[in-house]
């Protein structure tokens, strides 16, 4: 073993040992084999609390109904019930705190996202009321003339 | 800026988050690592299985393989969005990824060929460090060479006849070892992409075997290339410094490139492009002949939208073409030259189509993307992913191997050190 | 070289190539599947239900926070047109965040097809997500432990560990996942993983007005969604890649990519 013939050896030994002792100061100490095995789960186990630690932006109309009650119950019985406050209004986020008001889409878009007739025989879309975006009063915004909290066509909005 | 959404134009239905996210860098990885293992295998065929005549070309490629080692992973750093994090692939690999094993199989590649070359040169290190420590006025050069050599001789002084056969011994076994580590290397770069089983394209158990005899194809391409043109600048080089001082051999005395040399070398070539051609043409029968779901997309891809680039560049002008070259009696070092250069382009096609080509197509088999080169950089990431960034990471290993020439002469060995003893 | 040799040297190749192969052998990848046996988040797709109105990419985008303009998502909604000659039309416009407003079908960025009412046999609309596959192959090729599984079944991402390297990007079957434009790393579904951790659905389950999306436990034999997919004939996406989806589909058609 005296033999300089091995001395490349040393050094490549050298770097192995280099690469393993990096490995115990730069890999997290939680890193490991989570209950996937492996294939499926090797991971840093810190990172699951970091994702749910994610701030929810949508509280959905249960945090809505804690201020707004009566608004949410008599908008829940329009045909519009089925629509969260938020997909119009906007995710709550921390309202009233953070934002104190929260920024309504009013728009066309919105409106159309729905209500642009398409021919979809078969899908739900079939079943909603449409128009044709280009042809119905396209200048106009929808809730000039339809309350979007009730939409009934019985009880549009009268222009004055 | 979204990555992809620069290069790439999307046709019919593509799934909103597919863009061609592996680019030219991509080509650019398996194209060099190919050139690595290729290069280790024209030097190993003198080493293990005695192939003489290739004894010249041998060391040249040697040096050249470690030349254009750094840089295999170059393009995979240019390309990762988090180029910093590289290293985590050694701190946790997940050997169940394909790529997870790079830096491991890397690095035990990058130690054979640097141990082999150490083996090689050693025993000029000692002799030319010790003849450099006796002269009494070095120049700086001299000095900053001898340091050099005397930390690369690791200790080891021993240039007795005995000890120089031992590293004989050494550099055959590590040139046998090589053999199958650089094919491993490459082989798996193939396995990379023949292991996605989302991409109909790449899928195939003959992707690892087509890259490596493709790799061997293209390094010994670019041997014969750089040794021709080495060659012919030696000879430049040595015309002109002649006219201040004739005592240095005459070009002639010197000798040029060894035709045989050169025939021998693309006798190998031209085997391995034979197998090369014979997996691709395989693997593309199986595929027409079995028409599985994904064949009406790979169809429209290969025949239609990449027609030019798969039969007309790949094999017509990068295959067909110096093949012929090749084969015709009476093969000149100019006909090699223009063969060699068309093999490499014809290799860096293959590897195109199968990068690129990959990703032509929507994963939804309903759709085409079409991959735009950034030609002129107009920020960070169109040079990485562009012309420029894959024409630097092309031109490094020229540079690299210049300056390790001047560490490891691939010339007149016997003779030590060439140039300055002479003055 | 005689024959003697050749064979001798061969062999030395052959063991020098047994070493890198050997170094394969050291992995045991052991299933641990039993670790939560409580707990196995699953999802149903109603796709009659699905109207194309996209509030679900919206809301998933804010949600999640991916760039609003930038033009990938978490999750999408595709339309299928099916003429009456067979032709397929296929679309997903800005990944409908903005919904479906318009009959005109976009084929490439920018370039759209008109097809007349008359020619239309059928048209429906198929919301897309991540499968959480339960053998995902995304998970299987990250070279660094950076995208993993946990034990209810969600794929996550760690972003403080990806290095970018866009293999699981190639990996995925169904291509859900991109680079998100802030954070340069993997991006994917992940089931709004801290909604339902803390009791609530996702954001897209929560922002569907019509129940075309649902969430649930498969580990419990009582959870509405879970009935569903145990009762009923449901559809999975792309089976033959054998990732086993978690993501179940009503009304699913032989068009669906």
């Amino acid at each position: 073993m005296k033999s300089h013939v091995w001395r490349p050896l040393f050094v490549a030994l050298g770097l192995v040992i280099l690469i393993l002792v990096a490995r115990a100061f730069v890999v997290p100490a939680d890193f490991g084999i989570g209950e996937r095995g492996y294939m499926y789960g090797w991971h840093r186990k810190g990172n699951e609390e970091e994702w749910k630690k994610v701030s929810v932006k949508y509280k959905t109309k249960a945090y809505c109904k804690e201020c707004h009650g009566k608004k949410v119950e008599s908008i829940g019985r329009s045909p519009h019930g089925v629509l969260q406050c938020e997909n119009c209004h906007g995710p709550a986020l921390d309202h009233p705190k953070d934002p104190p008001t929260l920024t309504i889409d009013r728009s066309r878009k919105l409106c159309i996202r729905c209500h642009a007739k398409l021919v979809t025989p078969s899908s739900g879309r079939s079943k909603i009321r449409g128009i044709d975006p280009e042809t119905h009063n396209p200048e106009a915004e929808c809730s000039l003339c339809h309350d979007p909290h009730h939409p009934n066509l019985e009880e549009l909005k009268r222009h004055e | 800026m979204l990555h992809g959404e620069a290069w790439t134009v999307k046709e019919l239905f593509v799934y909103p988050n597919e863009y061609i996210y592996w680019t030219i860098q991509i080509v650019m990885y398996p194209f060099l690592t190919g050139l690595v293992a290729g290069a280790f295998v024209l030097s190993s065929l003198y080493h293990v299985f005695g192939v003489t005549k290739l004894k010249e070309i041998a060391r040249f490629s040697l040096v050249f393989s470690f030349a254009l080692l750094p840089c295999a992973p170059m393009p995979l750093l240019l390309h990762l969005q988090q180029p910093q994090r590289n290293l985590n692939v050694l701190m946790t690999p997940h050997f169940t990824s394909a790529i997870a094993a790079f830096g491991i199989v890397f690095l035990t590649y990058g130690m054979i060929v640097a141990s082999e070359l150490w083996f090689v040169y050693r025993g000029y290190f000692v002799t030319t460090a010790l003849k450099l420590r006796q002269k009494p006025n070095r120049t700086l050069s001299e000095t900053v060479l001898m340091s050099l050599y005397s930390i690369l001789v690791m200790g080891a002084w021993d240039v007795s006849h005995h000890a120089l056969e031992q590293d004989e011994k050494a550099v055959k076994i590590l040139a046998a070892v090589g053999i199958p580590v650089a094919c491993f290397l490459h082989g798996y770069a193939g396995f990379i992409f023949g292991s996605v089983k989302a991409n109909a394209l790449w899928m195939t158990p003959l992707m690892p075997v087509i890259f490596i005899c493709s790799a061997v194809v293209s390094g010994i391409a670019l041997c014969i290339l750089t040794y021709v043109i080495t060659m012919e600048l030696r000879k430049l080089i040595i015309t002109w410094r002649r006219k201040e001082n004739p005592s240095l051999p005459s070009p002639g005395e010197l000798g040029g490139v060894e035709t045989q040399v050169v025939t021998m070398t693309s006798r190998y070539l031209i085997m391995f492009l034979i197998l090369a051609i014979t997996l691709e043409l395989l693997d593309l029968i199986f595929r027409g002949y079995t028409a599985v779901k994904s064949w009406d997309i790979l169809r429209s891809v290969i025949y239609g939208k990449d027609f030019t680039a798969i039969f007309i560049l790949q094999y017509g002008l990068g295959n067909l073409v110096p093949f012929i070259l090749f084969l015709l009696p009476g093969l000149t070092v100019r006909r090699a030259v223009v063969g060699t250069i068309l093999v490499l382009f014809g290799v860096f096609m293959m590897r195109w189509n199968v990068v690129i080509g990959g990703q032509a197509f929507s994963a939804s088999f309903a759709g085409f993307m079409h991959y735009h080169m950034p030609i002129w950089p107009h920020d960070m990431e169109t040079f990485k992913e562009g012309l420029f960034g894959a024409l630097m990471v092309g031109s490094i290993p020229f540079a690299l191997f210049w300056l390790l020439s001047r560490i490891f002469p691939i010339f007149d060995l016997k003779e030590s050190p060439p140039s300055s003893s002479r003055h | 070289m005689n024959r003697r040799e050749f064979l001798k040297r061969s062999m030395v190749v052959v063991a020098g190539m047994a070493v890198p192969a050997a170094a394969l052998h050291l992995i045991d990848p052991k299933q641990l599947l039993a670790a939560k046996p409580d707990l196995r988040w699953a999802f149903l797709v109603d796709a009659y239900k699905c109207v194309g109105c996209g509030f679900c990419v919206k809301a998933c985008k804010l949600e999640n926070e991916v760039p609003y303009e930038a033009n990938v998502s978490r999750t999408w909604v595709e339309r299928y047109v099916v003429k009456k000659d067979g032709e397929v039309l296929i679309d997903s416009p800005k990944a409908a965040r903005d919904g479906f407003t318009t009959k005109k079908i976009e084929v490439g960025e920018g370039k759209f097809r008109e097809v007349k009412d008359e020619e239309i046999e059928k048209a429906f609309f198929v919301p897309k997500l991540c499968n959480q596959c339960e053998n995902p192959p995304c998970v299987q090729v990250c070279p660094v432990g950076a995208t993993y599984s946990t034990a209810d079944g969600v794929v996550l991402v760690d972003r403080k560990w990806c290095i970018g390297c866009g293999y699981c990007i190639m990996g995925c079957p169904y291509g859900v996942r991109f680079f998100h434009p802030v954070h340069k790393t993997a991006e994917k579904c992940n089931f709004c993983y801290h909604r339902i951790s803390k009791g609530m659905k996702s954001a897209c389950v929560d922002a569907c007005p019509f129940g075309a999306r649902q969430i649930g436990n498969l580990r419990d034999p009582n959870d509405p969604v879970t009935k569903v997919i145990m009762t009923e004939r449901v559809g999975i996406l792309k089976e033959e890649y054998g990732t086993k989806p978690q993501v179940y589909y009503i009304g699913l058609s032989k068009e669906v990519r």
